[in-house]
């Protein structure tokens, strides 16, 4: 296969359009513009959908609307976007809504600034709206992965109808990078029967709703979603540990920062330090039975969790799945600032250091 | 036995959570109705609010979606732009599409979305119990105004079909009530009118409707019906606001 050349966000668009992305919705911000920029120009030619919408919060709901009437359903943004989609998200997740999420990350609190950051993790993985509801979170960490997750996110919410959260930043969006345009590997997705799309003859109404006025139907909607989450945490768990087989430290890290690690850890195994790196790839699912398998291992002293974020966010999740049995130590930036190869190679050796 | 009266076909066998004297429920019948009478039942899609009409997917015979609160335009954007030959409307209330779903309103009508907008206007807040809205009048007591609207406090009410026809991509608006047999017929031919001009592709069509609210009102159903004719009518004009057609025939 040849490779491409291709800008992130563009790549992005035009992997769904790829995947049958039937209707795009957006609205522009920064550092993801291209996104829709690209998909106002490319819809059209393939007989499909794009409305730029007058705001975040309509834009989520026209995929609301579209994706009740069964068509495959995007919006992408940026974490002041994503903020304004929450209300959306958690109707998609209640109405039980497949539909693909993209959020390009840039710095905060507040309107932040418009440079890559990872500080919308717990947003991303906790819900973010009212609610007891997850989304699955696929985080890319090339161009490469963003293109093959944004096609796969269409199926995945597909199958599980679920709202499905491409969790980038800022970099991978604006990066240009090669990349191939592979098949991914097709599921077989149930029919969308229960799209409310016109009776055309059937003989009941097809009602999409996240109203669940009696205490006990609403009970029971979560129990239902429950089961389908810990269906969901069973069969699409993702994470890759390259070189922590003998590893004395593991860094934990996703997105950008992994990537970042990984010539750290190239750098310190030419020192003699045997370091590994533990990459979640879905950050919702987290994999955490594995990363409590290999924090139990013995060989593993160590961890330390590297990621765009003042105090760390995905650190809760690794503490919660490495349940004290080894120390973690964390160095990371916000704002905009990206940990650097140095700092992560000393941050390494002081916790290797702290460990023996 | 000839048949002089049933319940329209565009209306479920659930029964109505409605208040008494409440006038939702004839609203429903009229939109019902019109969908019959076009014989567009079984293509609709209709999106419910978040508010008193909130259970209206349980209500009509079509296929429904419900909104969050104010969305409803936005909704049926997305469903409209990626079904284009399917009849879609939105039903909501003044708290839902005059305040918090303004934005998505006047956009969806500035796009001329093909869409139909039941707006029924009862000047309060319903089901969360008689707050006050965009629409409440003035010296009009709320739970939210318990002294009256004052101007100076919350300005003056909004006038929505006045204001969405200064749009070019709105078509048609027309304040209508329901309040006796003969302005029950202009109010169903007002909604018949707005669904028949979205069939044809015109654009975004809009039918205010003056609403009753007795409980909050805390009136009879009588009292709060003259209390509509003497208090909104005269604020809210009932009439055609805007009528692309007409108005091309006119000159």
């Amino acid at each position: 296969m040849e490779k491409e050349l291709w800008k992130g966000n563009e790549a992005i668009a035009e992997a769904a359009i790829r995947a049958g992305c039937d209707c795009f919705f957006g609205y522009p911000i920064t550092p993801q513009s291209e996104v829709p920029e690209y998909m106002a120009a490319h819809m059209p030619e393939h007989g499909r959908v794009f409305v730029q919408s007058e705001s975040e919060l309509a834009a989520i709901n026209m995929v609301y609307g579209a994706a009740g009437a069964g068509m495959r359903a995007m919006t992408s943004s940026s974490s002041p976007g994503i903020s304004l989609k929450q209300e959306g998200i958690t109707y998609l997740a209640g109405a039980e809504l497949p539909a693909v999420i993209v959020n390009c990350m840039r710095g905060g609190p507040g309107l932040g600034t418009i440079q890559p950051a990872q500080g919308d993790y717990y947003q991303a993985t906790r819900g973010g709206g009212n609610g007891d509801y997850r989304t699955v979170v696929l985080a890319p960490s090339n161009v490469q992965e963003a293109v093959d997750f944004v096609q796969e996110a269409f199926d995945i919410a597909d199958q599980y109808r679920n709202p499905v959260v491409v969790l980038a930043d800022g970099l991978i969006g604006q990066m240009m990078e090669p990349i191939v345009w592979r098949e991914i590997p097709k599921r077989d997705l149930p029919p969308k029967d229960w799209a409310a799309n016109g009776r055309h003859g059937r003989d009941h109404t097809n009602i999409i709703n996240s109203l669940y006025i009696d205490p006990d139907e609403c009970d029971r909607l979560n129990v239902r979603l429950e089961a389908k989450y810990a269906e969901i945490k069973k069969n699409e768990t993702r994470w890759e540990e390259p070189d922590c087989d003998d590893a004395e430290l593991v860094i934990t890290a996703y997105g950008t920062p992994a990537r970042i690690a990984i010539t750290a850890m190239e750098q310190l195994r030419e020192e003699g330090l045997k370091v590994g790196l533990f990459r979640p790839i879905t950050l919702w699912p987290f994999p955490e039975d594995a990363l409590h398998k290999l924090a139990g291992a013995e060989h593993v002293k160590a961890i330390l969790d590297v990621e765009m974020s003042s105090s760390g966010q995905m650190l809760d999740d690794v503490r919660l799945a490495v349940e004290g049995q080894k120390p973690i130590s964390f160095i990371g930036h916000a704002g905009g600032a990206i940990p650097t190869v140095e700092e992560i190679v000393e941050a390494a050796k002081k916790a290797l250091k702290e460990a023996m | 036995m000839a048949i002089v009266y049933q319940k329209s076909k565009g209306l479920t066998d659930k029964e109505l959570h409605y208040c008494p004297g409440c006038n939702h429920g004839i609203i429903h019948k009229l939109v019902a109705e019109v969908m019959e009478e076009l014989g567009i039942i079984d293509d609709t899609i209709g999106i419910c609010p978040v508010g008193c009409s909130v259970f209206a997917y349980n209500y009509f015979a079509c296929d429904m979606l419900e909104a969050a609160h104010g969305r409803a335009p936005a909704v049926a954007t997305g469903i409209k732009r990626t079904h284009p030959n399917a009849p879609v409307f939105t039903y909501q209330g003044d708290g839902d599409l005059a305040s918090i779903g303004a934005a998505e309103i006047v956009h969806a009508a500035m796009r001329g979305e093909k869409i139909t907008t039941i707006f029924v206007n009862n000047a309060i807040y319903g089901m969360t119990g008689g707050q006050m809205a965009p629409t409440t009048l003035i010296g009009q007591k709320a739970t939210t105004a318990p002294l009256g609207r004052t101007k100076e406090q919350a300005g003056m009410p909004i006038r929505v079909a006045e204001m969405l026809a200064t749009l070019d991509g709105c078509v048609y608006a027309e304040r209508v009530c329901v309040t006796d047999i003969p302005n029950l017929n202009k109010a169903k031919r007002a909604i018949k009118k707005a669904f028949q001009k979205q069939l044809a592709g015109e654009g975004f069509t809009f039918v205010e409707v003056l609403s009753t609210c007795p409980t909050n009102w805390g009136m009879t159903p009588l009292k709060a019906r003259q209390w509509l004719l003497d208090n909104m009518v005269p604020y809210y004009p009932l009439g055609v606001i805007k009528d692309i057609d007409a108005e091309a025939e006119a000159k």
